[in-house]
């Protein structure tokens, strides 16, 4: 009884024919599961281009891009030098303001709290950049989580400068 | 079980039974020997049946007008409420009757806990139900995101990002969750589709949780182990019928006097602002039910242990037959665990408080000391009284005390 019987040709058979069918029932569960992830219509909404010429220096306009919210803040020089004065030391996400910008007037940035998805409030919080009111987190000048919650700076998009007054973005 | 084995009176009935024992079955809910001093806290499992048959009914009939797009969601719940017949009424059982749901799956939760029900050999039934409770949370979730409001979208939003802290891969889940890359069409037509699914999957799992309740059989205010049948014992029907269709009776209504005199005074009025994915409201919160749950989340100032946090309070209770190993279950013959009990409920009703007002100050450090209390109860409290608490001697049987003196 205690001996251990011999692998039989018969063994193989059920560990082959249990394979297979594991493959078998994976390969017909993906697409279910797949056909939850982003479709191509909306992977084909993925640029957006946005005209500046409008905002003066301190404003910021909020566009949609791929269903999110994205903030176009025209910085003031004091803004700049707040978010460029800082000592690196003291952020949760170090991260240097002039990797943040591609112009330094330009700060362009998901408007999406990193915490919870939410859309932080401009000009609030203790650091004169955004405030998010859904738990609490303090942004700063140049969007980088300061206190509170959410774990990592606002992220920055994928874009460029078509030309000095257009930006397209994704 | 020992009833008698039952044979039906016609020769129809009998030759039906032999091929479907449906009749046998009727027969051992109805002769079904439960224990004669239940009080009315077990009327409660009664009630969440009809709150479960509610909702059923009046979401097929409400899914006939919805129009689950996102362009069309808001104007589709308006319609319901001014032009559909009678859709103003459906819709305020619907909404309403989701609190009413969440009102009395609390209150039997709290009936287990103070007598013991989860214990031996009752804990599948007690899993079981969780797994209810945990269902209709979801459920609840996402019935509330179809009317597509402020707090609909938002509410969605929030939740959904729940999952993106987890390590690595949180973010291709959450893109996966909402088929795209912010909560919008995909996500509002899939919760649809669950919405309607995850009732129906509560269904089944009450299956199981009155089967697996029909095999120890009711537990009872004195946590006791009876014989049955006995003089300890009254068959189901009619006695345990009537006293839960009075107690029924009395739940309608109070329901009624939500759905028809203030139908709106537990929901939120930003949910009557259709759902703008750049502004969000000042102040979000889910609805009353979930609000302990979000003073936990919101009193961790650290995403991931805020995630790990919510999910562990929830999970912790699957494992409380194992955490309490007193073998004594009815709080009345437990002096020290009664107190704990109370304190409990009070700690629940304060993160439910705190979960609804803004996550600062000292409201924030109170949602802490709460929140700290609550994994305290069931991590340390509980072990400790199972080992040292001095319990009051218990009773042989039900009708001994009375009949003795």
């Amino acid at each position: 009884m205690d001996e251990k019987p011999k692998k039989s040709k018969r063994d193989f058979l059920f560990t082959a024919s249990y394979t297979l069918g594991a493959v078998g029932i994976g390969a017909t569960i993906w697409p279910l599961i797949d056909q939850m992830n982003p479709d191509t219509s909306v992977k084909a909404l993925a640029t957006t281009e946005v005209d500046l010429t409008q905002i003066e220096p301190g404003n910021s306009i909020t566009v949609l891009w791929r269903g999110k919210p994205v903030f176009i803040k025209r910085r003031t020089q004091s803004e700049i030098e707040e978010a460029e004065s800082v000592n690196l030391t003291e952020l949760p996400h170090p991260e240097k303001d002039q990797d943040r910008v591609k112009k330094k007037e330009w700060l362009v940035m998901l408007g999406v709290c990193t915490h919870l998805g939410c859309v932080p409030l401009s000009d609030k919080g203790e650091y004169n950049g955004w405030f998010c009111p859904c738990h609490g987190s303090h942004y700063d000048t140049s969007g980088r989580i300061r206190k509170g919650p959410a774990p990592t700076n606002m992220e920055i998009p994928k874009y460029e400068f078509v030309n000095n007054n257009t930006i397209k973005i994704g | 079980m020992s009833e008698k084995t039952y044979v039906p009176s016609t020769k129809f009935g009998k030759w039906f039974n032999d091929r479907l024992p449906l009749l046998s079955l009727s027969a051992h809910l109805m002769e079904y020997p439960t224990p004669k001093n239940l009080n009315y806290w077990w009327t409660f499992g009664g009630i969440l049946t009809f709150c479960l048959a509610s909702q059923i009914v009046t979401g097929i009939v409400l899914g006939m007008h919805y129009i689950a797009h996102t362009d069309m969601a808001f104007n589709s719940i308006e319609h319901i409420m001014r032009d559909v017949n009678y859709g103003w009424l459906l819709r305020y059982i619907h909404s309403n009757g989701a609190s009413m749901f969440f009102l009395a799956v609390y209150i039997h939760i709290f009936r287990s806990l103070f007598y013991g029900s989860y214990k031996s050999p009752r804990e599948i039934i007690w899993i079981l139900g969780m797994m209810i409770y945990l269902l209709m949370m979801a459920t609840a979730f996402m019935g509330y995101v179809l009317p597509w409001g402020q707090m609909s979208f938002w509410g969605a939003t929030v939740i959904t990002n729940l999952f993106s802290a987890i390590p690595l891969i949180g973010d291709s889940i959450t893109t996966w969750l909402w088929g795209g890359y912010s909560v919008d069409n995909p996500t509002l037509t899939r919760f649809f589709s669950l919405h309607y699914l995850l009732p129906f999957m509560i269904l089944g799992l009450v299956v199981l949780h009155i089967w697996a309740l029909h095999v120890p059989g009711n537990n009872n205010p004195i946590g006791i182990d009876i014989k049955k049948p006995s003089k300890d014992t009254v068959p189901f029907h009619p006695y345990i019928t009537i006293k839960d269709l009075f107690a029924l009776l009395i739940f309608v209504i109070i329901f009624a006097g939500f759905v028809f005199f203030s139908p709106n005074i537990l929901g939120h009025p930003d949910n009557y602002i259709p759902a703008n994915p750049l502004i969000t409201p000042t102040h979000i919160v889910p609805e009353w039910y979930l609000l302990p749950f979000y003073a936990i989340l919101r009193s961790v100032p650290d995403k991931l242990g805020g995630v790990i946090l919510l999910f562990a309070s929830i999970f912790i209770l699957f494992a409380l037959p194992w955490l309490d190993r007193s073998k004594v279950r009815s709080a009345i013959f437990r002096p020290l665990y009664r107190q704990f009990f109370w304190i409990l409920m009070i700690d629940v009703f304060v993160l439910g408080y705190m979960g609804a007002m803004p996550a600062e100050g000292t409201y924030l450090l109170i949602a802490r000391i709460a929140t700290a209390y609550y994994f305290v109860h069931f991590l340390v409290v509980l072990p400790i009284l199972s080992s040292v608490e001095k319990t009051e001697p218990i009773p042989l049987g039900i009708s001994d005390p009375v009949l003795k003196t």
